[in-house]
């Protein structure tokens, strides 16, 4: 197990170097100046010039490779041009609302998902799962902003449980953090949780066929014991994968949602920097969402060892 | 009074029929063996006495196990029954044993769903059962995983969990179809000393007559879900009154007259040969060790000659059809056809590869579902420099299908539309279309009910004599390659370890390994000696 670990560690070092490296060539090899295209088309040559010195163009591209990854090493990512802030400050207030947001939108998902795709697949071919997987369908079909939209005038507008958009911030406690993320959550949990039910069902009921379903019932289990005792564990591994595409996917892919509720996240961010023609900030943004995404799928390859024991021995 | 009595039992599945009036009765410490091909029910009747039936399942007619009827028996009742009063083994070791818990756990399990024991008392119990099985401690902790184990070891553990609450009723479906023979014979014995031990009553599924001959004590032989015929081992197999039963048991031990072999010219020249496979990497910078597959193996095919190879599972054989179609470079030694290599170069020599042609094991799974027959046995054209088209084309397909005994029409239906015999047909055709000098038959008749076998052995025969057919047979099954090779060769660990004339290798074999491979296959009585010992006593 600890060889597997550092095997899968050593390939997320890999893949980082490989994805920094992949990510200031575009940048570099994109053509003309990156200081005249921020700028744009009508810039003064000496504010052109200026942004050649502040952004380091002048000096080598490996050494200004070198010095970018040195910065993010020490959790240095530059200056933003257009907000003339460190971009790591910028950064981490946006991550504080992203990652929590992503992270309720996947719990929220995962526990609709897994009840939903269990009752389906107990129940194949009956009321009850046709009624799940008709409800998943929808669940993938709606727009999740249209559906965030009716959630506003529903919870926010008629009802006023939740607030219509905005976020009081963490320093207001917990609860109320929580609380002005719900709608945002429910909204992109939904077409997640619709995906993950399915994959749940499906991979249920492949292993409701294998034979060793059938041994254990043999020994004496009832259908239900089989179910939770040999089948589920087996389910998982499929239902992981998704999992951790899924949360790769919240955690900058919510950019729509984020414009509806007015939350000031990552994706907005992102936006933001793309039109402003903010280099820094996009490349250290996207940067930031690579190692996310490889770091979840380190977390990811863990939790199949821990499921599977046949990965532990396999290379 | 009978430890289980069946009577009438019927069986329909979504309105098919399924068994009907199935009678049949079990004492303890009795090994009963339910035999027949399949579609006969016999394993329909084992899930009936589980209640493990498909849905849509209709049952009628009486089960009784020491009393109590089990069709009468609500779900819970029978989840109370399963695994305390009667235990199963299934056929498939590989597949039949959770991948992700541990074979402790396993064990333990049946022991625990039904509250027999403490869970520290059910550990001790489960070591015990598989000291008991033959997986000793040092060795077979509780602690394995089942990817750890072979597929005998497995159907150890199988048998432990199935034994863990001594069962009166011990149902077997096809134990050991799936193990080498050394293995089986092992499994067998296992089997049998359990019964007498534990006084407990087998119901034996299997196809295979000469496992029921050496394991038996009463047969049940089984056609299309009725009972055709039934009696004690020796009696019935000395007087056997079904024409089914008699011509299962003639198909069992069929013989096919091969016309003789021509004058020796080497077709086939394997010299050397070596094929060894990389292990994945222990360390970083270290290297890969190998896996010696094929370990200097040598032999000579020569023209007209019929070759068989046999070996249990892992032993190379398959690794070596490889090579021999050069569908994998080999890593020392060569291998010529007519004198020249079959693998030239990085790729295999394409002059070369079309004098050889392959019929595999499975039936079902190597053809392509979406094509027609006529596209399917005219894949070997591509190996041709001139792909016959038109009239050539159609004519050789029906001449194809007219010699493996098919018609000219079949050769626009569909794959599914055939039986395992006709498919296995097919595959012949497919081989046979482009004439070629050599066949690899890879465990060709493997997974053919006996008596579909018998016919397939037969076409072989007549195709010798029509074609003057070469060709390598490839299977583990030593009645079959017995029959119907001139020379055979066995191959252990990578090695061929004895070679010669079939009927002399099997009559006095001279390796220690050939002489263990007899002895554990199961051998069919002659019918005749039967009656006479029986008349003697």
């Amino acid at each position: 197990m600890l060889r597997y670990s550092l095997k899968r560690l050593f390939s997320l070092m890999i893949s980082l170097a490989v994805a920094s490296l992949v990510i200031f060539s575009v940048v570099e090899i994109a053509p003309g100046d990156p200081a005249s295209y921020m700028l744009g088309v009508n810039a003064q040559p000496d504010t052109v010039a200026a942004l050649r010195a502040e952004l380091g163009l002048d000096v080598s591209r490996p050494e200004r490779y070198l010095s970018w990854v040195a910065g993010m090493l020490q959790g240095d990512f530059g200056t933003s041009y257009t907000y003339r802030t460190p971009v790591a400050e910028m950064v981490k207030d946006r991550l504080w609302v992203s990652l929590p947001l992503a992270l309720y939108a996947l719990t929220l998902s995962t526990l609709i998902a897994f009840p939903a795709g269990i009752f389906a697949a107990s129940r194949r071919g009956k009321t009850g799962d046709v009624v799940v997987m008709g409800s998943t369908q929808l669940g993938i079909a709606i727009p999740n902003f249209w559906f965030a939209m009716i959630l506003v005038l529903i919870f926010a507008i008629n009802l006023r449980w939740f607030s219509a958009g905005g976020f009081v911030g963490w320093e207001n406690g917990i609860w109320a953090g929580l609380h002005s993320l719900t709608l945002p959550a429910i909204a992109l949990a939904l077409p997640q949780a619709s995906i993950l039910a399915r994959v749940m069902r499906s991979s249920l009921l492949d292993i409701l066929g294998e034979d060793f379903m059938r041994t254990a019932r043999a020994k004496g289990l009832t259908r239900k014991q089989a179910l939770w005792r040999h089948g589920l564990r087996n389910a998982l591994i499929p239902v992981l994968t998704i999992i951790g595409l899924q949360f790769s996917f919240l955690l900058a892919g919510s950019i729509i949602i984020e414009q509806v509720f007015y939350l000031p996240g990552l994706g907005r961010l992102v936006f933001q920097a793309i039109s402003a023609r903010d280099l820094i900030v996009v490349e250290s943004v996207v940067m930031l969402l690579v190692f996310a995404v490889i770091v979840v799928n380190f977390v990811v390859d863990l939790a199949y060892a821990v499921v599977d024991p046949r990965l532990r021995t396999r290379t | 009074m009978s430890l289980l009595k069946i009577d009438t039992l019927s069986l329909s599945i979504a309105e098919t029929p399924v068994l009907r009036d199935v009678s049949l009765s079990v004492e303890p410490g009795e090994i009963v063996a339910l035999t027949g091909e399949s579609g006969s029910g016999k394993s329909m009747t084992a899930l009936a006495l589980m209640q493990l039936l498909p849905d849509r399942s209709q049952t009628s007619g009486m089960i009784e196990l020491d009393g109590v009827s089990i069709l009468d028996q609500s779900e819970a009742q029978m989840c109370s029954i399963r695994g305390k009063s009667i235990g199963m083994v299934f056929q498939e070791p590989m597949t039949a044993l959770n991948p992700v818990k541990t074979i402790g756990d396993q064990v333990m399990e049946t022991v625990l769903i039904h509250q027999e024991m403490a869970p520290a008392q059910a550990k001790t119990h489960a070591r015990n059962l598989l000291n008991h099985v033959g997986l000793p401690e040092d060795r077979f902790p509780l602690s394995r995983y089942p990817h750890e184990l072979s597929g005998g070891q497995r159907q150890r553990v199988v048998i432990a969990m199935a034994i863990a609450l001594r069962p009166k009723l011990l149902i077997a479906d096809e134990p050991t179809t799936a193990l080498d023979v050394t293995t089986q014979a092992q499994i067998l014995r296992l089997l049998k000393s359990l019964v007498q031990e534990f006084d407990m009553g087998l119901v034996m599924i299997t196809h295979d007559l000469a496992v029921v001959a050496e394991m038996a004590d009463r047969i049940v032989v089984m056609r299309q879900g009725e009972v055709v015929e039934t009696g004690p081992t020796k009696h019935l197999l000395a007087n056997m009154q079904h024409p089914y039963t008699r011509m299962l048991f003639d198909a069992s031990r069929h013989q096919v007259d091969l016309p003789p072999v021509p004058p020796p010219e080497p077709l086939l020249e394997v010299r050397n040969v070596v094929r060894d496979y990389r292990l994945p990497r222990t360390r970083l910078f270290h290297h890969p060790g190998h896996h010696r597959a094929v370990d200097n193996v040598s032999f000579t095919l020569q023209r007209g000659e019929r070759l068989g190879l046999v070996g249990e599972s892992g032993c190379g054989k398959s690794t070596l059809t490889r090579a021999i179609l050069g569908l994998e470079e080999v890593q020392g030694g060569e291998i010529l056809l007519n004198g020249s290599p079959v693998y030239s170069g990085t790729k295999p020599d394409l002059s070369v590869r079309r004098k050889m042609q392959v019929v595999f094991q499975d039936p079902f799974g190597s053809f392509n579902p979406r094509h027609r027959v006529d596209r399917l046995i005219t894949e070997p054209f591509h190996l041709l420099e001139t792909k016959p088209t038109g009239s050539e084309r159609s004519d050789r397909i029906a001449e194809m299908l007219t010699a493996v005994g098919l018609s000219p029409d079949d050769a626009t239906k569909y794959i599914h539309q055939f039986s395992g015999g006709q498919r296995q047909r097919i595959a012949i055709a497919r081989a046979l279309i482009i004439r070629p000098e050599l066949i690899l038959f890879d465990e060709a008749v493997s997974a053919l009910d006996v008596s579909v076998r018998a016919q397939i052995l037969d076409l072989l025969a007549d195709l010798c004599q029509a074609y003057d057919l070469t060709y390598l047979f490839i299977s583990h099954d030593l009645s079959v390659v017995r029959s119907v090779t001139d020379r055979v060769l066995v191959m252990k660990g990578g090695q061929i370890v004895e070679q010669g004339e079939t009927e002399t290798v099997f009559s006095n074999p001279s390796h220690s390994y050939t002489k263990s491979l007899i002895a554990a296959a199961p051998v069919l009585p002659d019918p005749d000696s039967l009656r006479r010992s029986i008349e003697h006593v």
